[in-house]
C-alpha cells in the first residue's frame, strides 16, 4: 500500500514538474525583440501570398501594386511572389526558409508564433498602422502574450456561391450545401482544408442549438462528430473539393460546380468575364467563417528591411484600397474606404468594413487547439484531429 | 640512331594511367566513389533522414516531433480505415494505369519498331517525345478541359446520351494513362527493336503462325522491357499529388496525404510513415523486376 | 519477318488512333493559346493573337526559361559525368555489391517523386543549404543519373573490349586510348541519355516544388500561373513555344541515336 502510494505521488510529482516545465519554457525563453528600426534596403523580397494580393499589373493593367511599390523604394525590393490556395501550401512554402514574408490567415498565424517562424513586428516602424480599423489591431491571430507578430491585412467572409442560371431564386442558407436534396446536387464544391469543418459547426449553430456550439473552432467531441457526421452526409453530393480559385472558376464556368464555398474573388472574376458567368453570392443567415489576414515576417527573413517597407505600403490607404477592391474584401486601413468608394461605389458598406455587428456572424479562421479556452478546459479537438477527420470525410 | 641519350620520362598523365592500370581497385574506387557516394550521400542520407521521422513520435500539443523510438504511426496507418483504402486505392490505380499503358504501347511500339519505314519510325519517335516537353501541368489542365461538365468529352459522348467521367477516379486513371505513356513506348519500341528479324524468321520457318511467333517469341524477349516501362508508369502514379487535385474531384491518393500532412500540422512522422508505402510497393515491385531483366532495357 | 499485310494495316489504324490520342490535348493546348477568353471553357470563344505578344514581353518567363535550361543543363552534366563513371565502374570489374549499383541508381525515379522532394528540402534545410539553382540540380541529377547509365552501360556491353586493348598494345595509355577509341565508340549513347536526362529534368515539377525555394523553373512558373485565374492563355503560349522550339533538338537526337542502336534487323 506504501509503496502503491509513494509510486503514483513520484508519478504526479513527475506530471506536474514537466507540466510545469514546458509551461515555464514558454515565460523563460527569452522576451522576443523588436527590431528598432528600418535599416539598408536589400535588393529583393520573397513573398507567400494569397492569390490577388499582390498584383502586378499582368491580371488588369489598372491593378498593379508591385510596380509602383518597387519604384516607390528607388528600383529595390524587386518581389517575387508565390501565390499559395491553402494555408497548407503556405506553411511548406515558409518552411523551406526562403522566403521573408507571407500573408498569413488566423489558422496559420498561430502555428507559425509556436514554430518560431514568426519574428515580432514593431508595428511603430510602419506609419499607416495607426489608422488601422480598432477592431483589428490586438487580436488574438496577430497579437501572441502582448507582442505583435503581424499587420492587418483585411478580412472577409467565405460566401455561398451559385450560378444563378441554374438554380434560380435568391438563395440565404447553407442549407443549399448540407441538405442531402439541394438542387445542386452532385455539383457542390467546398474548400479543400480541415479548417471547412467549422463550416459545418457554424450551421450547426443554427440547425441544433443543443449542441450548444459557441465557437466553430473549438468543438468537444460530441459537437465535432456531429460536424464531421454533416460532412459525411455532404461527401456523395461534392463535384470538387477546391484549393485553387483558378481551377475553382473554371469548374463553376463549365456547370461542373452549381453551387459551393467560395470568395469574392471569384464572383468578381467570373462577374467580369466576357462573356460573364451567371453567378450569385451571398453570407447566408446562419453567418459564415471568414478570415482576418496578417503579414507576418519570417523570423529568419534574409530582406527584413524590404519586408517593413512592404508592410507600409500594402496597408497604406490607396494600396490597401486597391487590394481590397481586387480580391473582394474589407480593407484593414480606415482611410483606405475613401480611395476604395471611387473605385467601387460603396465598397467599403458591401464588405461591411466598419460593420462591426456584421463581423460577429463572421468567425475568423483560427487554430483549433485542445484548450477550449473556456470552462470545459482543454477536451477540444485540436488541429491534427481536424486533418484526420477531413481525410476520412473526404475517403 | 640512338646514342647514349637518357630515356624520355614518361608524361604525368601516362605514368598516372600506368598506376592505375596497375591498381585495379584504385580504378574501380575512383569510378565507383562520385556516382555512388553522391547517390548514398545526398540521395539515401535524405532519404534516411526523412524516414527515421516514421519511427518518432508527433506531439499534437506542441506540434513537435519527440524523437522517441516508436510503431505508432504504422499502427495508425495500418488500423484506420481511411488510410489503407486510400493505399489500396493508389496501388490499384497504379496497376490500372501500367497495364493500360501497356496494351495501348504495345501495338505502336511494333509498328514504330518494325512495320514503319525508317523514315516514319523517327517522325514517329519524334512525336511520341514531343509532348513530353509541354509541360506536365500544361496537360493535365487541358484534360480537365476535356473532362469538366460540357467540356469535350460530353460534346463527343453526348449524341450517343452518354457524359464523361468528369471530375473522378476514372478520370484520374485516364489522365495518369495519358501522362506516362511516353514513358511506356520509349523502352518497348527499344525492345522490339533490338529483337534481330532473323529469329522472327526461324519461328516462321518452323512453322509458327504470327500469333504464336508473338506469343512464343516476341512477348517473352519484349517483356524486360515492358517491365521497364511500367517501373515508370507504376511508380510516377504512386507518388503523383497534382493530378488527383485537379481531376480527381474529392478522391486522395497517397501522394495527396503525404502532402497534407506535412503543411500547417507539420506531422511528419505521419507522412514519412504513410511514404513508406510506395516505397516498399516500388521496392518489391524493383526486386521482381531485376529479375526479369528490366534494368537492362530502361 | 514481313507481317501479313492486314496486320501491318491494322498497326499502323492503332497507331494513328494513340496519336490521336496522345495529340489531342496538346491540340488543345494550342488552340487555348489564341483563345479570346482568359478563363478555358470548352468550346473555344474567338481567337486572338494577344497572349504571345504577353508572353514575350514577360520578364518572368524569360527568366524562369533560363533558369530551367540552366538547372536542365547542370543536371544533364552532373549525370553525364556520373553515370558514365558508374557504367564504367559496373562493366569493366566484378565486385561485391555490384548488383547494388544498379538498384541505387535506378531507386531515385523509381520512388515517388514527393518521396525525393521531401527528403531532399528537409536534408536541405537541416544543413543550411541554401534553395536554389544548385539544390535544384542536386534534386534533379539524383534521377537523371539513371538514362545515361543506362545508355552507357548498354553501349559498353555491345563495344567490343578488343578494340581498346589494340589500342593499348600500339602504345596508348588510358586517357588516349578513352579519348580516340572508347569515347567516340560512346559518344551517341551519352547524347541519347543525355538528352532524355534533359527532357526529364525540364519538364519535373513535383521534386522541384519541394527543393527550389523562390526562384521558378518554366514548370514552377506555369504553377504558378495557373492559380492566378487570367493567366491561363499565357501559360498555353509558353507551353506551344516550348514544344516548338524542341522538335529540332528531339529529332536530332532520334536520328543520332537511331543510328547508334544500328541492330541489323
Amino acid at each position: 500500500m506504501t509503496r502503491l502510494r509513494i509510486s503514483s505521488l513520484v508519478a504526479i510529482v513527475a506530471l506536474v514538474v514537466s507540466a510545469c516545465s514546458s509551461a515555464n519554457t514558454g515565460s523563460s525563453s527569452p522576451a522576443p525583440s523588436y527590431p528598432a528600426s528600418i535599416g539598408p534596403l536589400e535588393d529583393s523580397l520573397n513573398l507567400v501570398a494569397w492569390v490577388g494580393y499582390v498584383e502586378d499589373g499582368s491580371n488588369d493593367p489598372n491593378y498593379d501594386w508591385v510596380h509602383p511599390f518597387e519604384a516607390s523604394v528607388g528600383g529595390k525590393c524587386k518581389i517575387n511572389v508565390k501565390t499559395a490556395g491553402t494555408s497548407n501550401d503556405m506553411k511548406t512554402l515558409i518552411d523551406s526558409g526562403d522566403y521573408d514574408g507571407v500573408s498569413a490567415s488566423g489558422n496559420l498565424s498561430g502555428r507559425l508564433v509556436a514554430a518560431n517562424e514568426a519574428a515580432p513586428v514593431n508595428v511603430d516602424l510602419v506609419p499607416s498602422y495607426k489608422d488601422v480599423f480598432p477592431a483589428l489591431k490586438d487580436q488574438p491571430y496577430n497579437t501572441f502574450n502582448g507582442v505583435h507578430y503581424g499587420i492587418p491585412h483585411g478580412r472577409g467572409a467565405n460566401l455561398l456561391a451559385w450560378r444563378s442560371d441554374i438554380i434560380p431564386g435568391n438563395l440565404d442558407s447553407w442549407s443549399t450545401l448540407f441538405d442531402p436534396n439541394t438542387p445542386a446536387k452532385g455539383k457542390l464544391s467546398v474548400y479543400d482544408d480541415p479548417i471547412y469543418i467549422a463550416d459545418a459547426a457554424v450551421y450547426l449553430m443554427s440547425t441544433q442549438p443543443d449542441l450548444g456550439i459557441k465557437n466553430p473552432y473549438e468543438l468537444d467531441q460530441k459537437q465535432f462528430d456531429a460536424a464531421v457526421g454533416l460532412l459525411r452526409a455532404q461527401r456523395p453530393n461534392i463535384a470538387e473539393y477546391w484549393s485553387d480559385a483558378a481551377a475553382q472558376i473554371q469548374s463553376y464556368t463549365a456547370g461542373e460546380v452549381t453551387a459551393g464555398t467560395t470568395w469574392q474573388y471569384q464572383v468578381n472574376a467570373m462577374t467580369a468575364a466576357s462573356p460573364a458567368v451567371p453567378i450569385k453570392a451571398v453570407l447566408p443567415r446562419e453567418g459564415s467563417t471568414g478570415w482576418s489576414d496578417t503579414w507576418m515576417v519570417y523570423s529568419k527573413a534574409k530582406h527584413p528591411n524590404c519586408m517593413y517597407k512592404w508592410l507600409d505600403w500594402i496597408i497604406s490607404p490607396q494600396v490597401n484600397a486597391q487590394v481590397a477592391v481586387w480580391f473582394g474584401e474589407a480593407p484593414s486601413n480606415s482611410k483606405a474606404c475613401e480611395f476604395a468608394d471611387k473605385l467601387e461605389p460603396d465598397h467599403c458598406a458591401t464588405f461591411h468594413a466598419n460593420d462591426e455587428a456584421y463581423f460577429d456572424k463572421v468567425y475568423e479562421w483560427t487554430v483549433p487547439e485542445a484548450n477550449c479556452g473556456d470552462s470545459r478546459g482543454a477536451v477540444c479537438k485540436d488541429y491534427s484531429a481536424w486533418l484526420q477527420a477531413w481525410t476520412e470525410v473526404k475517403g | 640512331m640512338t646514342s647514349g641519350a637518357e630515356p624520355i620520362r614518361p608524361s604525368f598523365a601516362r605514368r598516372l594511367a600506368t598506376a592505375l592500370y596497375r591498381r585495379p581497385r584504385l580504378q574501380l574506387g575512383l569510378l565507383l566513389a562520385p556516382p555512388v557516394g553522391a547517390l548514398v550521400i545526398a540521395y539515401l542520407g535524405s532519404l534516411a533522414l526523412l524516414l527515421v521521422n516514421a519511427f518518432w513520435r508527433f506531439d499534437a500539443f506542441t506540434g513537435s516531433v519527440v524523437t522517441t523510438p516508436t510503431l505508432d504511426n504504422f499502427s495508425q496507418i495500418v488500423t484506420t480505415s481511411v488510410f489503407r483504402d486510400v493505399a489500396v486505392r493508389t496501388i490499384l490505380t497504379a496497376a490500372a494505369v501500367t497495364v493500360t499503358d501497356a496494351l495501348v504501347a504495345f501495338p505502336m511500339a511494333y509498328f514504330m519498331a518494325r512495320v514503319a519505314p525508317r523514315r516514319t519510325r523517327n517522325v514517329l519517335l519524334v512525336a511520341v517525345v514531343l509532348p513530353l516537353w509541354s509541360g506536365y501541368l500544361v496537360k493535365v489542365y487541358a484534360w480537365r478541359l476535356i473532362l469538366l461538365n460540357d467540356g469535350f468529352a460530353d460534346s463527343v459522348l453526348a449524341p450517343f446520351g452518354l457524359h464523361g467521367p468528369g471530375l473522378s477516379q476514372i478520370s484520374a486513371w485516364i489522365v495518369f494513362s495519358y501522362l506516362w505513356l511516353p514513358y511506356m513506348i520509349l523502352p518497348i519500341y527499344a525492345g522490339l527493336e533490338r529483337i534481330p528479324g532473323s529469329l522472327l524468321e526461324a519461328s516462321g520457318d518452323l512453322g509458327a503462325r504470327a500469333v504464336t511467333t508473338f506469343r512464343r517469341v516476341i512477348l517473352p524477349l519484349t517483356l524486360p522491357a515492358v517491365v521497364a516501362g511500367s517501373i515508370f508508369t507504376f511508380s510516377l502514379t504512386l507518388g503523383d499529388y497534382v493530378t488527383p487535385r485537379l481531376v480527381a474531384g474529392g478522391t486522395q491518393f497517397i501522394g495527396n496525404v503525404v502532402y497534407d500532412n506535412i503543411g500547417v500540422v507539420g506531422n511528419v512522422p505521419l507522412a514519412a510513415a504513410y511514404a513508406t508505402v510506395p516505397i516498399l510497393v516500388m521496392l518489391v515491385y524493383l526486386l521482381l523486376a531485376r529479375r526479369t531483366g528490366a534494368f537492362e532495357s530502361l | 519477318m514481313e507481317s501479313a499485310r492486314g496486320l501491318r494495316v491494322l498497326l499502323g489504324v492503332l497507331t494513328a488512333a494513340v496519336l490521336a490520342f496522345i495529340y489531342l490535348p496538346i491540340v488543345l493546348i494550342v488552340v487555348y493559346a489564341f483563345n479570346i477568353n482568359r478563363v478555358p471553357t470548352w468550346p473555344p470563344a474567338g481567337l486572338t493573337l494577344e497572349w504571345f505578344g504577353r508572353a514575350a514581353q514577360s520578364a518572368e518567363v524569360r527568366s524562369a526559361l533560363a533558369l530551367s535550361l540552366e538547372a536542365a543543363i547542370g543536371a544533364t552534366l552532373v549525370a553525364l559525368v556520373l553515370g558514365t563513371l558508374a557504367a564504367f565502374a559496373v562493366h569493366r570489374f566484378r565486385f561485391f555489391g555490384r548488383e547494388t549499383v544498379s538498384f541505387l541508381v535506378i531507386l531515385p525515379i523509381a520512388l515517388p517523386g514527393i518521396v525525393t522532394g521531401i527528403a531532399l528540402a528537409t536534408a536541405f534545410r537541416t544543413f543550411g543549404v541554401q534553395l536554389g539553382l544548385l539544390t535544384i540540380i542536386v534534386g534533379h541529377a539524383t534521377f537523371c543519373v539513371v538514362t545515361v547509365y543506362n545508355n552507357a552501360l548498354a553501349r559498353l556491353r555491345r563495344t567490343a573490349r578488343s578494340y581498346e586493348e589494340a589500342s593499348m598494345d600500339l602504345g596508348a595509355d588510358t586517357w588516349q586510348t578513352f579519348r580516340h577509341v572508347t569515347f567516340p565508340n560512346l559518344r551517341t549513347a551519352l547524347l541519347a541519355g543525355g538528352l532524355l536526362a534533359f527532357a526529364l529534368s525540364f519538364d519535373e515539377v513535383i521534386v522541384t516544388l519541394l527543393v527550389a525555394g523562390p526562384q521558378q523553373t518554366l514548370p514552377i512558373w506555369i504553377f504558378n500561373n495557373y492559380l492566378r485565374p487570367n493567366q491561363a492563355p499565357v501559360v498555353n503560349v509558353v507551353a506551344v513555344v516550348a514544344i516548338a522550339l524542341s522538335v529540332i533538338p528531339v529529332y536530332l537526337a532520334s536520328r543520332l541515336s537511331s543510328e547508334a542502336t544500328g541492330v541489323p534487323r
